[in-house]
């Protein structure tokens, strides 16, 4: 304590030269210091909720782990926790499949509106634009979920299905063995609607880092605005994409409510996008009653949430580390 | 030759207008969905909604179809909402300070940013199993509590990188003129920062509260579920989410469009929520140095 308070002095010293010493100085140097010191204990909460998120799900999940073995839960085939079967693998497919169906169809949507807002808007129409994302963004997963239930369902199981049944039932991923509606691709189009904002406003903030004079070069030497973004630009931001692509992939894999509510939650390994499937996530939200009372079964379920867990959080960290340093030459130019 | 640098530029404006097209349908796509939810919500909401139901617990036989309502999920929610936000501000205001004054683009600062976007990141039933573990390892039981603190850690990333992205647009001659007068860095913390911050603390209270009142997956873990409204932070609590989840799964017709009414009552919260938002960041941007 006597040594800081040297070094404060000597702060005081050189800052108060030349005019009448002020005690105050130090006591205002100390409290910043001090001050210092309490704001970074705060940082520290961010960095360590994120290990101890994942240490707490560890050692919850770790009976079953060590009694099994990673790959036996991760790639077994039977879920039946009364006989204390434990496999993860029809879950993991369904979780793989809704992902895949909700990006492939959110990805050529959100790349088009985005390019479109960044490279061709006037103000007032991104001015327009913005506040439906915000309130596409804010509107809660389980009214997506109800949406799902009334609109998409039905309009899967009445107009899609019998579509693709007749024109493309022999290619096995489209054709329909459960007509109910209930499935991957209603939970794909409603999960392609939720992440869309997301995607588009990441995709958006990446094409505004492109510098204008990329653009006026291209224009002037003759080419039409398409080709600029084709051959100039798409280049230019294609890890910046990819990236925001990532990005909407790992919040569609850990919806829960609003997938739950519309997939059917069958556990099978899927073969058709109008399969029913059973997401990971919409395991854990449905078993949490019984969780208790077979033994193992919580652990088990933990053990799920935590493979969700670091699968997100790869990529996630590697799609932000990604966008962070493109917005950075944004800030840097 | 004339003839086909002719038929090339035809080609490429015909792409261009082509593409054009589609970029339009793409994001008339993504806004009428919008529309579409609202509306189905809308009507679909409506014709169950009563006073009997924003006005009444439910009572006995509610979930068979016989009257009552779901104050309790709406008591609830708000509690947890409120309750959840008020947590998540007393960590995130100094955060988002301390990356201002102190941090800056420093390699901390960007430590903190990342993990900040990555805990948002983290899917809400991450963060419910999370909850989950920590009660079983302590010995508690679904709590109004536990539903609030879970709400914070959800809505902290949330709040911290709002208002962070606002004070960033801070005019850094504020800054530097007070430094340059002899203030230290905490002075500008409090002086010039939190007035400055003062649209992003608003803008980042609506959004968290927004998060937190919509939020089901976490609760369904942390708070449970209950037909009375919560007296205390040890008792469980219903929340509107999950109200409009279980009254959706109910084999009863009446219960289901209950179900719809409770989800436009949470679409409405969300909507107001939204709107004041915006409306008050744009009051209070008046009173802030550009």
């Amino acid at each position: 304590m006597s040594q800081s308070n040297s070094t404060f002095s000597k702060q005081s010293n050189k800052q108060t030269e030349g005019r009448p010493p002020r005690p105050s100085v130090s006591t205002r140097a100390r409290q910043d210091q001090a001050a210092r010191r309490t704001f970074f204990v705060f940082t520290l909460l961010p960095v360590l909720l994120i290990l101890f998120i994942a240490i707490a799900l560890f050692i919850r999940s770790w009976p079953i782990i060590s009694a099994y073995g990673l790959s036996d839960l991760l790639f077994g085939e039977v879920w039946r926790p009364n006989n204390e079967q434990f496999g993860f693998w029809p879950f993991i497919l369904g979780t793989l499949w809704v992902t895949t169906v909700g990006v492939v169809l959110a990805v050529p949507l959100c790349l088009l509106a985005s390019i479109y807002l960044a490279e061709y808007a006037h103000v007032k129409m991104r001015s327009f634009a913005k506040p439906i994302l915000d309130l596409l963004a804010a509107i809660p997963p389980v009214v997506y979920g109800v949406w799902g239930l009334l609109t998409i369902v039905p309009f899967v199981d009445d107009v899609l299905a019998p579509l693709f049944d007749r024109w493309l039932g022999s290619v096995s991923i489209f054709k329909v063995n459960q007509p109910t509606g209930f499935g991957i691709l209603s939970a794909g189009i409603v999960l392609a609607v939720m992440i869309a904002p997301l995607i588009i406003s990441v995709m958006y903030e990446i094409f505004s880092t492109v510098p204008n004079d990329l653009r006026h070069a291209s224009l002037a030497v003759g080419a039409t605005r398409w080709q600029t973004i084709r051959n100039i630009i798409l280049p230019q931001v294609a890890p910046g994409i990819l990236a925001a692509i990532v990005l909407g992939a790992s919040r569609a894999l850990g919806e829960t409510i609003a997938v739950l509510m519309v997939v059917g939650n069958i556990p099978q390994v899927p073969t058709s996008i109008f399969d029913s499937a059973y997401p990971l996530p919409a395991l854990i939200a449905n078993n949490y009653g019984e969780m208790m009372s077979i033994p193992l079964y919580d652990a088990a379920l933990l053990s799920a949430a935590l493979v969700l867990l670091i699968v997100i959080l790869i990529f996630n960290i590697l799609s932000m580390l990604v966008i962070q340093r493109m917005l950075r030459r944004k800030w840097a130019s | 030759m004339g003839f086909l640098t002719k038929k090339r530029w035809q080609r490429r404006h015909l792409v261009e207008t082509f593409m054009k097209f589609i970029m339009r349908v793409s994001l008339f796509i993504v806004a009428g969905s919008l529309g579409l939810i609202l509306w189905i919500v809308v009507v679909r909401g409506l014709p169950s909604l009563s006073w009997e139901m924003v006005s009444q617990i439910p009572k006995g036989g509610y979930y068979m179809g016989k009257g009552g309502g779901i104050l309790n999920a709406i008591i609830g929610s708000l509690y947890l909402a409120a309750g959840g936000t008020l947590l998540a501000m007393i960590f995130s205001v100094p955060i988002a300070i301390y990356l201002k004054t102190y941090l800056g683009d420093s390699k901390w600062g960007q430590y903190v940013r990342l993990s900040l976007d990555v805990l948002w990141g983290i899917p809400s039933i991450v963060y419910g199993a999370f909850g989950f573990a920590l009660m079983i390892s302590l010995g508690m039981r679904a709590s109004l509590l536990a539903g609030i603190i879970i709400l914070a850690f959800i809505e902290l990333p949330i709040m911290t990188r709002a208002m962070d992205e606002v004070i960033r647009r801070m005019p850094e001659d504020l800054e530097h003129a007070a430094l340059a007068l002899g203030s230290t860095k905490f002075e500008v913390a409090l002086r010039i920062v939190t007035r400055q911050m003062l649209p992003g603390i608003t803008t980042a209270i609506l959004l968290g509260f927004g998060r937190g009142i919509g939020d089901a997956a976490s609760v369904l873990f942390t708070a449970g579920y209950t037909d009375r409204i919560p007296t205390s932070l040890m008792r469980p609590t219903a929340s509107l989410p999950l109200a409009v989840f279980f009254q959706l799964s109910s084999p009863y017709p009446e219960v289901r469009e209950r179900g719809y009414a409770a989800a436009l009552i949470l679409t409405v919260i969300v909507l107001v929520v939204s709107f004041s938002s915006r409306w008050l960041s744009a009051r209070l941007n008046k009173y802030t140095v550009k």
